[in-house]
């Protein structure tokens, strides 16, 4: 099997293509440098919640998760706010947007299998409560998270950004979960065909109420990261990142169909989402202009890697 | 005969609601205020319409709320200074969207993946042309959208006629017929020597029409457009096209039923500000109504395989 | 008329005076370095029922796709009444019936004749199809309890596969003139494939053709006026049907062995174990009994057996003996995990015991992928390979050998010799009753009664509930096919 016929290698080759004309504006190899920092940490948020939502598209079609920009807004304001900017309380609020995010994915599941209803719809529903409770406890304050963790989100260690590091150890994790362990090929067979998964023996239920959790826990940790990296919780800091959960699941060449994921598809999809919005600003193009560029590339990319696939 | 009774769940649905609102608020038992607790209705209802057509092949279409808004700043700037550039336009998005449903059958893409980079594409228009909201209907619309037909509020009328229309051409007429073969088994009809990547074009096609409708509707009730105007759009035309019993897998739709969803959603949103809701609560009301809906639907269902 | 006599009578070739319908010459279909058909050379007349038999892997899915017009030939040329290229076939008036059921389920019956007839639209098309569906129906199918305006997907299996048959013979704006069955009764009970082989005889009476594709051997015996035997993508044999005994056709066809029905009876130690299985229905089974469900297709049986399984498996733990495993009939929807190897496929049921600290142990199910290959003959290189490169026969294989690498007590098997052929059947029974012997409880739905018949006991179901029990030397055709029909008290 040659390189080129891994799915994920698009998005890397995307990724280094987007990075060489952006990296060649910036001031020589201090400034590539600072670009490379600069994609890490962005694409460790996108990665989190990308990793999340690869396990519940890699169930098949219909599922999906819509609610991780509320989940990620409402971890990040109630652990703040427990917070409230005081030292110590660090793992306490961890704790606090983790919890979230359990509470968040098995508020997800119970529709789900209550109102037997798609996922798309249940976590569209649940979204609205979420981000309603969000908005309810925010009430327009913003709080800032105690200095260290906000040291922690924006620092780095050995010169790799720290939240880079969190989403690089959680890839690997997530890689050993998908390919090496019982729970990885009871979803894959779920989502390459759920009904006979469940006469073959595989425990369906439990399948698909931990990955609705895991991809919630996950959202609520990008959440609390991403409100330590940028100073407080704003309402509205999930909502581009449901649109990036997903097109980083696709392009980094998980399967839409469902029962074949890709982990470091993720992190090359993710650098290179970051990459070609910084190389579009850098050549002064308008709002507008970088939107359109932004469709096609991933149109673009999507064609020539499904068309590849096939043909392999 | 055993009778589809698909649609009796959406029907209960937007009567309960409605029963709900007037108890609230008996005054709104009028021309008038039904006028208003339907005002959104006719975009709503066709966005939804044109959510149907992609989700009847088996697809679902993530640009629906980008796509309305670019339609929207076209009808409010080109159609109304250059119409004839403006219709050129409009014709080309439909054209655009016949080409991405051949596309994406051609080269079997994700269709989520596609429509989701093509809503970065007509945000990226609609911010090209209008940078800043402004803009204005021409006049036509604003006065068809704004009329006042005797006895039943223009929405309503609209809405029956919405739903008529693609009733017939999708259940009735023997090229809906193909389309929805297409969504139920798109094999076999391949198999039958039907070009597949042309139908599927055609419910693009289809879809890209309605999407347009709702645009220009939209704009001829706002008065003025921008980019953004319609961005929930997306969600409530899926969550539409499924209130009002369509399935998103074997080509299983209503279009009557879709437009009932759509009215049930305005309804929702009208309610709410009916009762005066904290405007905290009010995108979780919403979200607390669907779900609502939702499970009645199951109830009923269950009931009925009960009985 | 004459013609049709004439191919009636069991005369080799029809008259040269009828102009084939579709006329193939010296074609070749490759798929890759896989030789599909290599050098086949077929006319068929009208008024004739050709029979074309074969096992699974033989060519006749690549012949039928030819002969429709699905696919082109990589060599050779196919000429429809004269015509030649796409849509040829279909102006031709040549119709196919799927072996796997290809009605588009969202739609009514009627709705499904506009997909096949093109020129069907306009106003009251409709009203038309209706009509020309009802017409059909009734004609292939008297007695038949189908609303043309009733939806596909609310029928049953066998409801679906005789409104698929009678579209194919639904008359339409090009008249059907070729109807190719391919396992057309796979799912019909004995009754209704008897209606459907009369409708066959005067259907060719009348001036049509059909070739008529089954595992069943004695249909095709009955309804063919001529048979071709294919194997490995050629012809190896072509005779006027009356020239063939059962004996010889299968002999034709390649396999030696055939299953000797007496060989496997029962034991008599079988009835001694303890009762393991008690449902509602009132199917009890002891272990290391074989416990059969038969009836007319779609009476119940698979719902009852699914309710069973469903029951005894929850969908929240897994443990390392399952109470119960499933083994699937219809592959596709119930069984193969398409995108895996033929390993995975078949350790998937017994993954927790192979599992340590929640992480597959990849080394121990290599060896229990290889010892299974082994043990029930999976014809395949390597079990790395995908799943979806085995044929039919094959891949059913697999899915006995997912089932049987677990220590489940209770096999519960839902019609698992659909489609597979005689040589793949024989083998199967063997390890099934040499399982029952290591104490293992089989059940066993099955639409052949002739597999029925080598069960330890037998459940005929009717209408849903249990018509009757039927235990050692009770259980014959004959008996059976009487409690089908009939409702019988249930004994204690």
């Amino acid at each position: 099997m040659t390189l080129l016929s891994k799915p994920w290698i698009w998005a890397y080759l995307a990724a280094a293509l987007t990075f060489v004309p952006t990296a060649m504006l910036s001031q020589g190899v201090g400034g590539a440098w600072e670009l490379v920092l600069a994609a890490l940490t962005f694409a460790a948020f996108s990665v989190l919640v990308g990793l999340g939502q690869m396990l519940v598209i890699t169930m098949g079609p219909g599922n999906i998760d819509l609610s991780i920009p509320a989940t990620m807004t409402l971890a990040g304001t109630l652990s703040l706010k427990y917070m409230d900017g005081a030292a110590g309380t660090g793992a306490a609020g961890l704790a606090v947007a983790l919890a979230v995010g359990l509470a968040c994915g098995a508020g997800n599941y119970l529709l789900i299998r209550l109102l037997r209803i798609p996922p798309i719809i249940a976590t569209l529903a649940a979204s609205f409560l979420y981000q309603s409770l969000a908005i309810w406890s925010n009430r327009g304050l913003r709080i800032k998270p105690p200095a260290w963790l906000a040291d922690f989100a924006t620092g780095a260690a050995l010169g790799v950004p720290n939240v880079a590091v969190v989403a690089g150890l959680l890839a690997v994790l997530f890689w050993v979960l998908l390919e090496r362990s019982v729970y990885g090929r009871w979803l894959s067979a779920i989502g390459q065909n759920q009904r006979a998964a469940r006469l073959a023996g595989v425990p369906v239920d439990l399948v698909r109420m931990a990955t609705y959790l895991i991809s919630a826990v996950m959202a609520a940790l990008c959440g609390f990261l991403l409100s330590c990296f940028s100073g407080g919780a704003a309402l509205n800091m999930g909502a581009e990142y449901l649109l990036i959960s997903i097109a980083v699941v696709v392009i980094g060449g998980s399967s839409i169909a469902g029962g074949n994921s890709n982990v470091p598809g993720i992190w090359g999809a993710s650098l290179f989402l970051f990459l070609i919005v910084s190389m579009l600003n850098s050549y002064g193009l308008g709002a507008g202009v970088r939107l359109i560029m932004t469709g096609v590339i991933i149109i673009a990319i999507v064609a020539v890697a499904s068309g590849s696939r096939r043909a392999s | 005969m055993r009778r589809d009774p698909r649609i009796l769940l959406p029907v209960l649905s937007l009567a309960l609601l409605l029963a709900a609102v007037f108890w609230v608020q008996p005054r709104a038992m009028s021309y008038f205020g039904i006028n208003l607790l339907f005002n959104l209705a006719v975009p709503i209802a066709l966005a939804t319409i044109a959510q149907m057509f992609i989700i009847m092949v088996e697809d679902v279409d993530l640009s629906t709320g980008t796509f309305v808004s670019f339609v929207a700043c076209v009808t409010a700037t080109f159609l109304v200074e250059t119409p004839l550039l403006g219709s050129a336009i409009l014709v080309g998005a439909i054209l655009v969207y016949a080409a991405l449903g051949a596309l994406i059958h051609a080269r079997q893409l994700p269709a989520i993946v596609v429509t989701l980079g093509m809503s970065f594409v007509w945000g990226g228009l609609a911010v090209l042309i209008l940078p800043a909201p402004g803009g204005a209907p021409p006049d036509w619309i604003r006065w068809l959208m704004t009329s006042k037909p005797p006895l039943v509020p223009m929405a309503i009328v609209a809405s029956v006629l919405i739903a008529a229309v693609t009733h017939l051409l999708v259940m009735r007429s023997a090229f809906g017929t193909l389309l929805r073969g297409v969504g139920g088994n798109a094999r076999s009809v391949a198999r039958a020597g039907w070009n597949v990547t042309w139908l599927k074009a055609a419910a693009y096609g289809l879809a890209g029409l309605f999407g347009v409708l709702a645009g220009m509707s939209l704009v001829g009730l706002t008065t003025s457009a921008d980019a953004n105007i319609a961005l929930r759009y997306t969600l409530l035309a899926i969550a539409g096209v499924i209130l009002g019993g369509g399935e998103f897998t074997g080509g299983r739709v209503s279009p009557v039923g879709a437009v009932i969803g759509a009215l049930t959603l305005t309804l929702a949103g009208s309610f709410l500000s009916f009762l005066k809701l904290s405007p905290d609560w009010q995108i979780g009301a919403q979200g607390a109504i669907l779900i609502l809906v939702l499970a009645a639907r199951l109830i009923l269902r269950r009931g009925r395989a009960a009985a | 008329m004459g013609e049709a006599v004439s191919a009636q009578s069991g005369v080799a070739g029809p008259p040269p005076a009828a102009a084939a319908l579709v006329e193939l010459a010296a074609v070749r279909k490759h798929f890759g370095a896989v030789r599909a058909l290599d050098g086949v050379s077929l006319a068929i007349r009208p008024g004739e029922c050709l029979g074309l038999v074969g096992h699974n892997g033989a060519g006749k899915s690549t012949l039928v796709s030819l002969l429709n017009g699905g696919l082109e030939p990589t060599e050779g040329t196919i000429r429809f009444a004269g015509l030649e290229g796409p849509g040829a076939a279909r102006r031709a008036g040549v119709r196919t019936v799927f072996q796997e059921l290809s009605l588009c389920p969202n739609l009514t019956v009627a709705e499904n004749l506009r997909i096949p007839d093109h020129d069907l639209a306009g106003p009251g098309w409709r009203r038309r199809a209706r009509a020309a569906v009802r017409e059909s129906l009734a004609q292939v199918f008297p007695g038949h309890r189908i609303d043309p305006d009733d939806t596909v997907a609310d029928l049953t299996l066998a409801e679906r596969q005789m409104a698929e048959i009678a579209i194919g013979f639904a008359s339409g704006t090009i008249p059907a003139r070729l109807v190719i069955l391919d396992e057309p009764t796979s799912s019909l009970d004995a009754a209704i494939a008897e209606q459907l082989l009369a409708h066959i005889r005067r259907f060719c009476a009348r001036g049509g053709a059909v070739i008529f594709i089954s595992h069943l051997l004695g249909e095709v015996l009955s309804v063919a006026s001529r048979i071709v035997v294919m194997r490995d993508g050629l012809i190896t044999d072509e005779r006027p049907a009356g020239a063939f005994t059962r004996q010889g056709l299968v002999a034709a066809m390649g396999h030696v062995g055939s299953v000797a029905v007496a060989a496997v009876r029962p034991g008599p130690q079988a009835a001694s174990g303890e009762v393991t299985v008690e449902t509602p229905e009132g199917i009890r089974a002891r272990r290391g009994e074989v416990v059969g469900l038969a009836g007319l297709a779609g009476h119940g049986q698979a719902e009852a057996l699914k309710r069973l399984y469903l029951g005894r498996v929850s969908g929240w733990q897994a443990s390392r003996t399952p109470a119960a495993v499933f083994v699937a009939g219809d592959r596709v929807r119930d069984g193969l995990m398409p995108l895996w190897s033929v390993r995975r496929n078949l350790t998937l049921s017994r993954l927790v015991a192979l599992a340590r600290a929640g992480l597959v142990d990849r080394a121990a199910e290599r060896s229990l992928a290889e010892d299974w290959r082994s043990r029930i003959g999976i014809r395949t290189a390597d079990t790395a390979d995908p799943i979806l490169s085995l044929s039919g026969g094959n891949q059913q294989k697999v899915l006995f050998a997912r089932a049987l690498a677990t220590d489940a007590p209770l096999v519960v098997m839902d019609d698992p010799m659909r489609g597979v052929d005689v040589g793949t059947k024989a083998e199967v029974h063997a390890m099934i009753r040499a399982e029952a012997g290591r104490g293992r409880t089989f059940l066993w739905y099955s639409t052949e009664t002739e597999e029925t018949c080598l069960c330890d006991r037998v459940f005929v179901f009717r209408n849903g509930r249990i018509s009757a029990e039927l235990t050692g030397a009770e259980i014959t055709e004959e008996r059976i096919l009487e409690a089908s029909f009939e409702m019988k008290e249930v004994r204690p």
